[in-house]
């Protein structure tokens, strides 16, 4: 089941093409990898899909639904987390989940704020202000927020960022959890491609806004005679230039 | 003492205000509206000190009204501040919430802060001057009512204009209620104000609310012609802040400016 469709996306920022022609598809409990250096769009291409910015040109569709059509509808479904948001500083970890956890009218808000306090090993901290917590901690924090309403699907932009070894495998193990079990479908970006190449089977690599590489990591890396996926986005670097 | 590091502090703030045209402006602007606000009042004592029935009631009460518009608009403007400050506005708007809950959510904000800060004031201006804002009676609800919508109206006006230039318009958020402030004519008539003004003050709802707040305190009624002219000003002032922030909101998305503002 397609859970998301971009059609022909086009993002234009004063004269800067930031997305060029984007298509892509994601199927229920899928994970896709979205690889580029920085400024490549990988960042505008989720804040598209999340409706933060509107596209120039083309299509965003999710859950069969037009995203400009149905935006709160459709967002209500999905949720994202990012290492460059932050949450509240002033309020403890418990008040922030709970603000999300009404604004995405979730069943038993602090019930479920609790679950997912103990699941990213924060409960104990939950009374605390969140200006108190380490970045890893308030990414974690982030990553709650973003599990709070079972989102069916989830766009991360670099989730593991700051994330010692430990939690950061954690959290990829979790993910892919997730999604072998909820069928819950990620967008994942991130600049750690051995993490990239674990948690993602396909992957698209985005180039000054186009892309430039689409498919299942083995069969790219395969295509382009690399042994890993960092060789493989190096060898696309390279040839790009 | 290293004179290069001095001048390194001074260039940052240099480099910060010439970039900045809010910044730059707040350092006259200031000045301005107390030159403006004190010039009047002085000439309104100077020429009627002794006509004045009830100095107390006119300047204490002037001042809590007035603090009722520059509340309700903090309501609005900062709260809107608190959410860029965390870096938060790109959680909220990527949420299931619409534009039109989040204004209401900070109208909401809005009143309690409103409601705070005139229980504190009138008690205190009960207990260290002897002075009951209630005195004015139930006519004081439709004023009170009057300066909340106008200080919505600039809350939102404000808001938008923080959504356009970012973090460095903020100083907005406290400057722009101000602005109208010598216009309002809160502790003086506005016949205090040269022709002008005058003309310009028959445009700003809260000149008539004070204006208002004059006849009731003198004459003891509620002087209809500007209540109603405080009403019809503020629902076009509502109308016009709020359509320039939907215009606003929906460039800022075609411009990308949503996820990048307080950055």
């Amino acid at each position: 089941m397609e859970i998301l469709k971009v059609q022909g996306l086009k993002k234009v920022f004063n004269s800067v093409i930031a997305l060029d022609d984007l298509n892509l598809t994601l199927s229920r409990g899928e994970i896709l990898g979205i690889l580029g250096p920085n400024g490549a769009g990988k960042t505008t291409l989720i804040h598209c899909i999340l409706g933060l910015i509107e596209p120039t040109e083309g299509e965003i569709s999710i859950f069969g639904k037009d995203l400009t059509l149905h935006r709160s509808e459709v967002l209500k479904r999905i949720n994202f987390a990012s290492n460059y948001v932050s949450l509240p500083y002033s309020l403890t970890p418990f008040e922030n989940l709970m603000v999300f956890a009404h604004l995405y009218e979730v069943k038993n808000p602090a019930e479920r704020c609790h679950r997912m306090l103990r699941l990213f090993e924060l409960e104990h901290l939950c009374n605390r202000p969140t200006r108190r917590l380490s970045s890893g901690q308030i990414m974690r924090l982030n990553l709650a927020k973003a599990l709070l309403n079972k989102p069916e699907l989830l766009l991360l932009d670099e989730p593991t960022a700051g994330l010692d070894p430990e939690i950061a495998r954690k959290t990829r193990d979790l993910l892919l959890k997730l999604a072998r079990t909820e069928g819950i479908s990620v967008i994942y970006t991130s600049h750690n491609l051995k993490e990239m190449e674990e948690v993602s089977k396909r992957v698209l690599f985005l180039k000054k806004g186009k892309m430039v590489a689409e498919g299942m990591v083995n069969d790219l890396i395969r295509q382009y005679g690399t042994a890993s996926l960092e060789e493989f986005y190096f060898k696309v670097i390279g040839h790009e230039d | 003492m290293r004179i290069k590091r001095i001048w390194a502090v001074v260039l940052r703030q240099a480099y910060l205000y010439r970039r900045s045209l809010p910044r730059l402006l707040e350092v006259f602007y200031w000045p301005m509206v107390d030159l403006l606000l004190w010039g009047f009042v002085s000439l309104y004592l100077q020429r009627a000190s002794a006509d004045i029935p009830d100095f107390v009631i006119y300047f204490i009460g002037a001042l809590i009204l007035w603090d009722i518009l520059f509340r309700a608009q903090q309501g609005i403007s900062v709260s809107f501040l608190e959410d860029m400050w965390a870096r938060n506005l790109v959680n909220i708007f990527a949420s299931p919430l619409k534009i039109q809950e989040y204004i209401i959510g900070l109208l909401f904000i809005s009143i309690l802060k409103v409601t705070i800060a005139f229980v504190v004031m009138s008690s205190l201006a009960w207990l260290f001057y002897s002075f009951s804002i209630f005195k004015l009676g139930v006519s004081l609800i439709p004023l009170v009512l009057n300066l909340m919508a106008m200080g919505w109206a600039v809350g939102i006006f404000t808001m938008a204009l923080i959504l356009r230039f970012g973090q460095e318009a903020e100083v907005l958020a406290w400057a722009v209620a101000f602005l109208f402030m010598p216009f309002s004519a809160v502790f003086y008539p506005v016949d205090t104000l040269p022709p002008l003004l005058q003309k310009i003050a028959l445009f700003i709802p809260s000149a008539h609310v004070f204006e208002g707040m004059r006849i009731l305190i003198d004459k003891k009624v509620l002087s209809i012609k500007h209540l109603s002219m405080a009403s019809a000003l503020n629902l076009a002032f509502l109308s016009a802040s709020t359509l320039f922030f939907a215009k606003i909101y929906r460039t800022a998305r075609k411009r990308g400016i949503l996820p990048k503002i307080g950055e």
